[in-house]
Parts: C-alpha cells; sequence; structure tokens
C-alpha cells in the first residue's frame, strides 16, 4: 500500500460519526413540525447559519478536490476557488434577501411567490433533484476516495457508509440536525487547516522534502538511430522502447521488477530517468512498479528540484512566512508528474514521469486550462464558460438557498451570507498553500489527487492526519446532508404537498419528507459507485453550470424584470436544465468516458454555462413576452 | 438550543428598494472586476506571470484580491444596507 489505514484516523471517524448520530437523534426528538424539518423552525441565528452556509459549501470538491488539483496542476486550482467565492458576492447583492422574503421551505416557493403556478412548481422541483443528484454525485466519490486509504475499505463501502451515516441525519431531523453537523464541520475545517498551512510555512522546503521520500535514480544511457536503448550500469537489463508524444520511454528489468524509465537527453548527454508505473495485465492484475501494491514499491511523489533563497540557490529554506512559501515556489522548479499511456501488447501501463516545470508556471494558469501558447477558439471558451458558471451557480443551488428560510429575517438572511463569504473566503486562500504545499512536499498519490490535502497533514504526524481525514469525512457528510435536505423537500414539498396537491397533515409531510430522504440517499449511494473515479471538483463544476443554467435565470428575471410570466419561468429552467445537461452529456470528458475519444465529441466544449445560461435568459424573455396577461406578469 | 433566535420579524421593509438598487450597483462594481480577471486569463495569461509586491505575481495578488474584495465590499454592504433600514424605519414611523 502507498499509505496504510491508520488506527489513529479510525478512532477518529468513528468517534465523529458516533457524535453526529448521538445529535441527530437528539434533535430528532424535537423535530414534530414540517417547518421544523425543513427549515429548522426558521430559528438559526445569523452566526451559525453563517458558518453552516460555509460547512455547506465547502464540499469535497473544496477541500479534496481543489487542493487536489492546486496539487497536481498548480494555479489552475485556485481558478476554482476565486470562482466558487466570487459566485457568493451574487448570493449577497442580488438573491439573499429576496429569496428570504418571497420563499417558505424550498427556492420554488420562491420563484412561484407571485404565480402559484403548477409549470414553476414542477419544473423548479425537477431541477432541484437534477442540481442536487449532480453535486451529490462528486461528494460520494469523494467519500470512496477518502474512505479506502483511511480505513482500508473499497469504494463501494465508502460510498454505502457516507450515504447510510447522512440518510439517518437527514431522516431523524431534517434541518436541524444537518445545520448543526455543518456548523461543526465548517469550523473544524477552517480550524485545522489554518493549523495545516501553519506548520507546512514552518516546514519549509527542501529538495528531499521528507524523510521517507523516494530517491529517484538516473542511468547514463546511449540511444541508436534506430532507438535501441542502451545502458552503462549492467544491474539494469533493458527490454525494449516506445516513442510518445515526442518522449521515448524504455522498459527495464531491475532485481526482478520490470519498470519503465524516461529518456531525457540535456547537454550532457542521455540519460533515464527513473519513473512510476501502473500495468494492468491481460490477466486483469495490477502491478505498481512491476510489483503487487501490497509490497510497497509505489511511491508518493512531488519536489522541487531547484530553490533559490535569497539569490542563492539552497536545498532547503528552514521555516519561512506564507507570503515567502509562495514566491519561493515561484522562483524555483517544481518536479512534477506527468501521466502517459504505454501499450505494451496485451499489457496496458501508466506512466508517470518527471516533469520538472518552472515554477513561476506552476503559479499562473495554464498547467490544466488550455489558454496558453498553442490554444484553440474552444479552449479558451470552455474556460470561460467555466468561470461563468462559477460565478453564477452559487446563487442558484437549491441546497444553498434553503439555508436562507432557516434565518428569522432578511436582514439575518444578509448577515449570515457575509459571515459565509468571510469563513469561505479565508478557507479558499488556504487552499492555494495547502495544495502548492502537497505539490512540493513528496506526498502526492498519482493515483488519487483528491487524497493530496489528507496526505499533506499525514507529513506532519498521524494525529493530525487524523484530524483532518476525519474533517474531511464530516466535509462530505455535512454537504451530503445539505443536499438530500434540499431533494427531500423538492419531492414532499413542491411535488407531493404543492404540485399534486396531496393532502398531507404536518406530520404527514414531515414523514413524506424522510421517505423521500432516504429514497434520494440510496440513489445517491447508486451513482457514487458508477462515478468512481472522476475529479470531485470537475463534477461540481458541472453541477454549477446545471445549476446556473436552470435556476439563476429565472431567479434574477423574476427580481429585476416586471414582464416575467409563470411561462417563462417554467419554459428557461426547462430550457437551461435540458441545455446545459445535453452538452455535458455530448462533451470531450463524457465522450471519453464512453470509450469514444475526446475527437469524437459533437461540441468540443467541457462547461455549458456559455451557451446554456443565455439559452435560459432567452427563453424566458420570449416566452413570457408571448404569455403576456394582465395579472400573470411578475408586475402583478 | 445553543442559541437565541434573532430578534427579527417579517414586517414590511421600507428600506427594500433602495438597498436592492445598492446591490445591484455594487455587484456590477465586482462583476466588473472579476471579468478583468477572466479576460486576462484567458487572452494575456503569461501578464498573470509579472510579479507585483511581496515577492507575488499578478495571479496571485488578483486572486487574493477577488477573495478580500468580496469581504470588504460584503462588509460595507451590510453596513450601508443597516443604516439605510434603521433610518427608512425611524422616518416610517415619524410618518405615522
Amino acid at each position: 500500500m502507498i499509505y496504510e489505514p491508520s488506527p489513529v484516523a479510525v478512532a477518529m471517524f468513528i468517534l465523529f460519526v458516533l457524535f453526529v448520530i448521538a445529535l441527530s437523534s437528539w434533535l430528532g426528538r424535537r423535530t414534530k413540525s414540517a417547518e421544523s424539518y425543513f427549515a429548522a423552525g426558521g430559528t438559526i441565528h445569523w452566526s451559525v447559519n453563517g458558518i453552516a452556509f460555509a460547512g455547506d459549501y465547502l464540499s469535497a470538491a473544496s477541500f479534496l478536490g481543489i487542493c487536489g488539483m492546486i496539487a497536481t496542476s498548480g494555479y489552475d486550482g485556485f481558478l476554482y476557488s476565486i470562482g466558487y467565492l466570487a459566485g457568493w458576492v451574487v448570493a449577497l447583492f442580488v438573491v439573499a434577501e429576496p429569496m428570504k422574503r418571497l420563499g417558505k421551505y424550498t427556492f420554488t416557493d420562491a420563484l412561484d411567490s407571485k404565480f402559484n403556478s403548477k409549470g414553476i412548481q414542477l419544473m423548479a422541483a425537477i431541477s432541484t433533484l437534477i442540481v442536487s443528484m449532480c453535486y451529490l454525485i462528486p461528494q460520494m466519490v469523494g467519500a470512496g476516495a477518502l474512505v479506502t486509504p483511511l480505513l482500508g475499505f473499497p469504494h463501494y463501502v465508502g460510498v454505502i457508509m457516507v450515504g447510510s451515516i447522512v440518510i439517518f441525519i437527514v431522516a431523524t431531523a431534517g434541518m436541524a440536525s444537518t445545520t448543526y453537523v455543518q456548523f461543526l464541520k465548517g469550523g473544524l475545517l477552517i480550524v485545522f487547516s489554518t493549523v495545516l498551512v501553519i506548520m507546512l510555512a514552518r516546514n519549509g522546503l527542501s529538495t528531499k522534502p521528507n524523510d521517507k521520500y523516494h530517491e529517484f535514480v538516473t542511468l547514463a544511457a546511449e540511444v541508436a538511430a534506430d532507438g535501441t536503448v542502451t545502458v552503462q550500469d549492467e544491474a539494469y537489463k533493458v527490454l525494449g522502447s516506445q516513442e510518445l508524444d515526442g518522449h521515448r520511454f524504455a522498459k527495464l528489468e531491475h532485481g526482478g521488477l520490470v519498470n519503465w524509465w524516461h529518456v531525457v537527453a540535456d547537454g550532457f548527454g542521455t540519460k533515464l530517468e527513473e519513473a512510476l508505473s501502473i500495468t494492468k495485465t491481460a490477466d486483469g492484475a495490477k502491478l505498481y512498479n512491476g510489483a503487487p501494491k501490497a509490497d510497497g514499491k509505489f511511491y508518493q511523489v512531488g519536489h522541487m528540484s531547484k530553490i533559490v533563497m535569497d539569490g542563492k540557490e539552497v536545498e532547503s529554506t528552514g521555516p519561512v512566512g506564507l507570503l515567502k512559501f509562495l514566491s519561493l515556489v515561484n522562483d524555483g522548479v517544481v518536479v512534477r508528474f506527468k501521466k502517459i499511456r504505454v501499450a505494451d501488447g496485451d499489457d496496458a501501463v501508466a506512466v508517470y514521469y518527471q516533469n520538472p516545470t518552472p515554477g513561476s508556471r506552476v503559479m499562473r494558469p495554464g498547467l490544466k486550462f488550455k489558454v496558453d501558447e498553442g490554444s484553440k477558439f474552444w479552449d479558451k471558451l470552455n474556460f470561460i464558460s467555466l468561470m461563468l458558471a462559477l460565478f453564477f451557480g452559487t446563487s442558484a443551488l437549491p441546497h444553498i438557498l434553503i439555508r436562507y428560510y432557516t434565518v428569522p429575517s432578511p436582514r439575518c438572511a444578509r448577515k449570515s451570507t457575509i459571515v459565509a463569504i468571510s469563513a469561505i473566503g479565508f478557507f479558499y486562500v488556504l487552499t492555494l498553500f495547502m495544495g502548492i504545499g502537497a505539490m512540493v512536499s513528496g506526498v502526492i498519490d498519482v493515483e488519487s489527487g483528491n487524497m493530496s490535502a489528507p496526505l499533506l497533514a499525514k507529513l506532519f504526524g498521524i494525529p493530525l492526519f487524523a484530524v483532518i481525514s476525519a474533517i474531511a469525512f464530516a466535509t462530505i457528510l455535512g454537504t451530503v446532508s445539505g443536499l438530500i435536505v434540499a431533494a427531500s423537500g423538492a419531492v414532499a414539498h413542491d411535488l407531493m404537498d404543492r404540485f399534486l396537491r396531496i393532502e398531507m397533515t404536518d406530520k404527514g409531510k414531515v414523514m413524506a419528507g424522510k421517505l423521500a430522504a432516504v429514497g434520494v440517499g440510496i440513489l445517491a449511494i447508486i451513482l457514487g459507485i458508477v462515478f468512481k473515479g472522476m475529479n470531485v471538483s470537475f463534477l461540481v463544476g458541472l453541477a454549477f453550470a446545471v445549476a446556473a443554467s436552470a435556476n439563476l435565470p429565472a431567479i434574477l428575471m423574476l427580481l429585476f424584470w416586471k414582464k416575467t410570466t409563470a411561462k417563462g419561468i417554467a419554459g428557461s429552467i426547462l430550457v437551461g436544465m435540458v441545455s446545459a445537461l445535453t452538452l455535458i452529456l455530448l462533451s470531450p470528458t463524457m465522450f471519453e468516458r464512453y470509450g469514444l475519444g475526446r475527437a469524437a465529441a459533437p461540441i468540443p466544449l467541457d462547461n455549458p454555462g456559455i451557451i446554456s445560461i443565455p439559452l435560459s435568459f432567452l427563453t424566458l424573455v420570449v416566452i413570457s413576452l408571448m404569455t403576456q396577461k394582465k395579472g400573470e406578469t411578475a408586475e402583478a | 438550543m445553543l442559541h437565541e433566535p434573532a430578534p427579527q420579524s417579517q414586517e414590511p421593509d421600507p428600506a427594500q428598494e433602495a438597498k436592492a438598487k445598492l446591490g445591484v450597483k455594487l455587484f456590477w462594481v465586482y462583476c466588473l472586476i472579476y471579468a478583468g480577471f477572466v479576460v486576462i486569463n484567458t487572452v494575456e495569461p503569461k501578464l498573470m506571470e509579472t510579479k507585483i509586491m511581496l515577492g507575488q505575481n499578478l495571479a496571485v495578488v488578483y486572486g487574493f484580491g477577488l477573495i478580500g474584495l468580496a469581504i470588504v465590499m460584503g462588509l460595507i454592504y451590510n453596513h450601508m444596507c443597516t443604516r439605510l433600514e434603521d433610518t427608512m424605519r425611524a422616518d416610517a414611523e415619524k410618518g405615522e
């Protein structure tokens, strides 16, 4: 194993789960009415709600996904932090107070407040369910990714465990237990992330980042005109070589193990640099650097090959300030590990080779998003589309919007949003340090970038790893709880009560909400298992795109355009939702997942927002203008 | 419970319209600054390498700046809204 399950981490995890279950059971006994189940009675203090907002919003994508993306792709991952935070500005300045004023339990209430329209009730409920599902998938994927190294269970066990605990939390006390789990998790996440960043700065930078870090071997070699590779060291036997994407890779046997090496030619001659490899053999076995994973021949990676401090090249810096930490990375050279796929007879090999990258490239955009030299029109459009969806997505997420109904007044809604922005903004600044820290500290597992932050914590001792891992797990519990409350509200309140007009007592509504929570939870478990292995931040980006396309045009136009009609709102939700989902299903990333290759995708756009958001606005305007009737507009 | 609910009620808010106008203005200010960030990253990403202050490049300064600005603008907005609410509520009560 690249990292062993830790008993302390397991103990912390069990402790946290027991606490959450006890809290939920206690609050569950106090949850009798629909208002207390769906909106915690509207009695949450704005400061508690603000931190709960942070706990709700700082999901697996923020903690595991963004840190992982920064650790592997540098500043590009931080763009998600900036976009996610900027979205809160829309929520504060435009959406917060009106949402509180117009709604009761769900954001459908607010959209429908002036119309009492079946179309809005149905479309907004479906949109809530779809956005919540899109957001739930990455959380569940994150749960599986986390529980595997933490507890040593397979991915699916992690997903089932998280799903079951969250179903219990939501089915007992609904929004009340969800709020306090989120409050607790939000507070702990920010405090311990701060501790981690302080320890990182105290540790400083080093070309050999930790005592256990593997010394990558370099061999003198020669390459003949026909590509034949020979090495001088007789302990190594060359088994073959291949050229891929302008790089040559040699397959060597040493000490009974077969591994892959990267051929590098510089001014001093030709050499072979040791790489990492994962080989899937024809009989289904998986070998890590030529051996089973349990043999421990596979390493955590990421280091600096050159550090320049005060004009001199040094091997280590000692403790540094936070800004100095970033500037040292900027002025040095970071060794990242780039993945390339090699077909070796019947075996499929993933080779991760050393890719020294100037720190100045790491600390600016371009390593992941193709916005630099050689980028095409669609690449740039894709980037703009992502930033647009992140900016407009936050204030359209149903599980965020329902939190406005847990406070007593619009003023409290505003204040809690400011607390949320401060807490979330502070955390997002920390993500840059944690991600870059993981990148240069020799902790990255090339198979799972999502684990970078917990593995960085492990560098500073098992207790911090245990706490951070338990918090990461709590992160998932908190966000998933919020999503399931939102989805159960859509089913029980929007669909059953308002759309279908099913006669229910207050107690009956609570029961319907609980049953809906169980159903949504089970669906989330299934999807979390199916989507194993996808980057959680990428998946959340898609959820933002669907939310921004389906919900935001309706919210904004209801508030600011007096000619908006019920049919216009219902139509824009439908068009925004369908167009965003269709573009996602036809995107290059999905075609790669279908096994058809990125080039086969009909539209070379991974992020749909730039098409689907304007389309949704346009639909609302056109339908509203076509359906103007006295007494049926937002003005009435 | 671990707290007391804030002493607010859902009474009519005379400052509602003024607050909405203020919110929209501040939204556009932030939106323009955010758009500037996206445009530089898209059109001239190399510009982000330029060192600006304290050894940090434009990418870090602009990114941290956007996060900090959101917090500062939020606090200003809250201060102005609270003042509007108090003033207009007092005016409305005087009018009655």
